[in-house]
């Protein structure tokens, strides 16, 4: 074997060493990516102005006409946040949801968690049904994450009976997602011809409805959980060994399944009931991540967390420049955007990516 | 000197008793002892009953040393894994379970000498998924000794390997055994591996155990017919040697 003196003077401490280096400026240059996205979808919209107007109106809002803040800072910048904070959350969830399960297809729109907010959400917007009994002007995001938690939960209890194994877990998911879509489609039939169009407005998912209260909502809710996942980055990694492997290191594999799905459940939940169906980018979110940074939860959590970010941010700007003055909803927008990316990444990939 | 002993150790699962009363007296430090029995017999949950990541009856006493969540380490049976690791990466994640984001000189350089005497240290950034059997077993190998543990129970470690390494490995072990004071037990299928590396052999058979002392007395033609049901004769090869030569299988 050929092999140059330098090579061999190389310890696995040094390649280890520019390895984790190589994955930090990795992340450091999609958080600008990201940075950069969020800064050109509030510069975008059916309201012409400059990216100049727009710095001033972020820079000192006091200074500029009335308008243009309102449309920066209520209107734009709820939306371009909102992205990031559904984006992250769905990324994440999707993330943790293939780790414990250890299912390339796991992610909140696969294990039924979407469809059953659909469901709930159509429940309010068809039959004016209020799970949640009391606050009506709340009625259909409200309906959207009680079904979405029932969902979650059901998965999350299947999971926890004896010799139900993580594929049969994965198969439950997708007859959920059956059995939701069934539901719906019946109310849909059901429906009114207004009531029908705001159903599939809303399955369609939108970030238009993004105010300040949710995005400071949905931010709250990654806050909370991503560091509870910082916290078991090596465990939860080595749960990808098999359960054998990970108990043998001492990890209580039960108790960090359940917790994981616990609150895997909350964050998958929330953003959809907040903003429809998007069901893209918590399944590619993690892969992507996944292929850029590897699946030590120290790089990929973080990496999953951006991934998603700025996968719906880049899908919010693309759902504004496609058609000019309008804006279309994001939920149709994601897999357009995201699959051929997704795809440039598979088949550039030399490496295993699952 | 540490020292294990096992006492009326017992698992079910759910209402079937696959393990009863297994009961062991001072393990001593630095022995390898052989744990043998035909497939299904209980040797994995006798594995990990010692290694508390079953319940069950009995007590697993471990004297003469501190015992931490480490001190008794289990290397299951290579199941393959999918993840998007290196092997570097997997070894780390051994060594840093329970502890901080932050990974020290030392604990890589620990890696770099484990990988360097399993020989395995070119496959050191090759993902998991690109490894055949034999390497796999290397690496949870290395898996398990990054933790340095008191007692190291392994589950058929080398099923997978040719033999070069089967020798390879199991001189290691045994070395590794005695320079750091390490208890081992390993499941094995090869007899003639037990004759040669292992001082005690326990025979578990139908989840009770069956036999247990010193290997030479323990490995007889009484026992290859009531346990492995075969009929089979223990000679001496011309260097003085015992080995095992199986005739045939016995039928009832």
């Amino acid at each position: 074997m050929a092999v140059s003196a330098a090579e061999t003077t190389v310890t696995g401490r040094e390649q280890y060493r520019a390895l984790a280096f190589r994955r930090i400026v990795i992340l450091v240059l999609l958080t600008v990516a990201l940075c950069f996205s969020i800064a050109l979808d509030m510069a975008l919209g059916p309201a012409n102005y400059s990216l100049s107007e727009v710095l001033s109106a972020l820079a000192d809002p006091a200074g500029v006409a009335a308008q243009l803040r309102v449309i920066i800072w209520d209107i734009r910048m709820p939306i371009a946040l909102m992205a990031v904070t559904v984006g992250a959350s769905l990324s994440v969830a999707g993330a943790q949801m293939q780790t414990i399960l250890s299912n390339p297809l796991a992610s909140p729109f696969t294990l039924g968690i979407s469809a059953a907010a659909s469901f709930g959400a159509a429940l309010a917007l068809v039959g004016g049904v209020a799970l949640f009994p009391g606050a009506i002007q709340y009625m259909v995001p409200l309906n959207a994450f009680l079904m979405a938690m029932a969902a979650a939960l059901f998965v999350h209890f299947a999971s926890t009976m004896r010799g139900v194994s993580v594929e049969t877990i994965v198969l439950l998911g997708i007859a959920l997602v059956f059995t939701f879509n069934a539901a719906l489609s019946l109310l849909e039939y059901l429906a009114s011809e207004q009531a029908l169009a705001a159903v599939v407005f809303w399955t369609m998912g939108s970030l238009t409805k993004a105010t300040w209260p949710k995005v400071w909502f949905t931010a709250g809710v990654l806050v909370v959980t991503v560091p509870l996942f910082m916290k078991d980055a090596w465990a939860l990694t080595a749960l990808r060994l098999g359960d054998d492997k990970a108990a043998s290191m001492g990890i209580n594999v039960r108790r960090l399944r359940l917790q994981t799905m616990m609150i895997v459940s909350l964050l998958a939940a929330i953003p959809v009931s907040f903003v429809g169906t998007i069901g893209f980018v918590g399944l590619v979110g993690p892969h992507i991540a996944r292929m850029v940074v590897g699946e030590d939860q120290r790089f990929f959590l973080p990496g999953a967390v951006i991934c998603g970010a700025l996968l719906l941010s880049v899908t919010s700007v693309v759902s504004k420049m496609l058609i000019p003055g309008a804006i279309l909803p994001i939920g149709v927008i994601t897999a357009l955007v995201g699959v051929p990316f997704f795809f440039v990444l598979i088949f550039s990939n030399r490496r295993r990516a699952w | 000197m540490v020292t294990l002993t096992l006492n009326g150790l017992g698992a079910s699962y759910g209402r079937v008793k696959v393990l009863s009363d297994v009961s062991i007296d001072e393990l001593k430090a630095g022995s390898v002892t052989a744990i043998i029995g035909p497939n299904a017999a209980g040797k994995s949950t006798l594995f990990k009953r010692i290694a508390s990541l079953i319940k069950g009856t009995g007590l697993v006493e471990l004297s003469g040393s501190e015992s931490g969540p480490r001190s008794i380490c289990y290397m299951p049976q290579d199941t393959g894994a999918n993840a998007v690791l290196s092997v570097y990466e997997s070894v780390l994640l051994s060594a840093k379970q329970g502890s901080s984001w932050r990974v020290a000189d030392e604990e890589l350089t620990e890696i770099d000498r484990i990988l360097k005497a399993l020989r395995i240290d070119d496959l050191a950034f090759r993902g998991l998924g690109e490894l055949s059997g034999g390497q796999r077993q290397l690496v949870s190998l290395a898996q398990a000794l990054i933790r340095n543990p008191k007692v190291l129970l392994m589950d058929e470690p080398t099923s997978a390997l040719d033999l070069h390494r089967q020798v390879e490995v199991l001189n290691f072990i045994s070395q590794t055994a005695k320079r750091d004071g390490m208890i081992v037990l390993i499941a094995l299928h090869d007899l003639s591996h037990a004759l040669h590396y292992c001082e005690n052999t326990i025979v578990i058979n139908g989840g009770v155990m069956a036999a247990s002392g010193d290997t030479a007395s323990v490995i007889t033609r009484e026992m290859l017919r009531d346990i492995y049901r075969i009929d089979a004769r223990i000679e001496h090869c011309s260097r003085g040697k015992p080995m095992v030569i199986v005739d045939g299988a016995l039928h009832d």
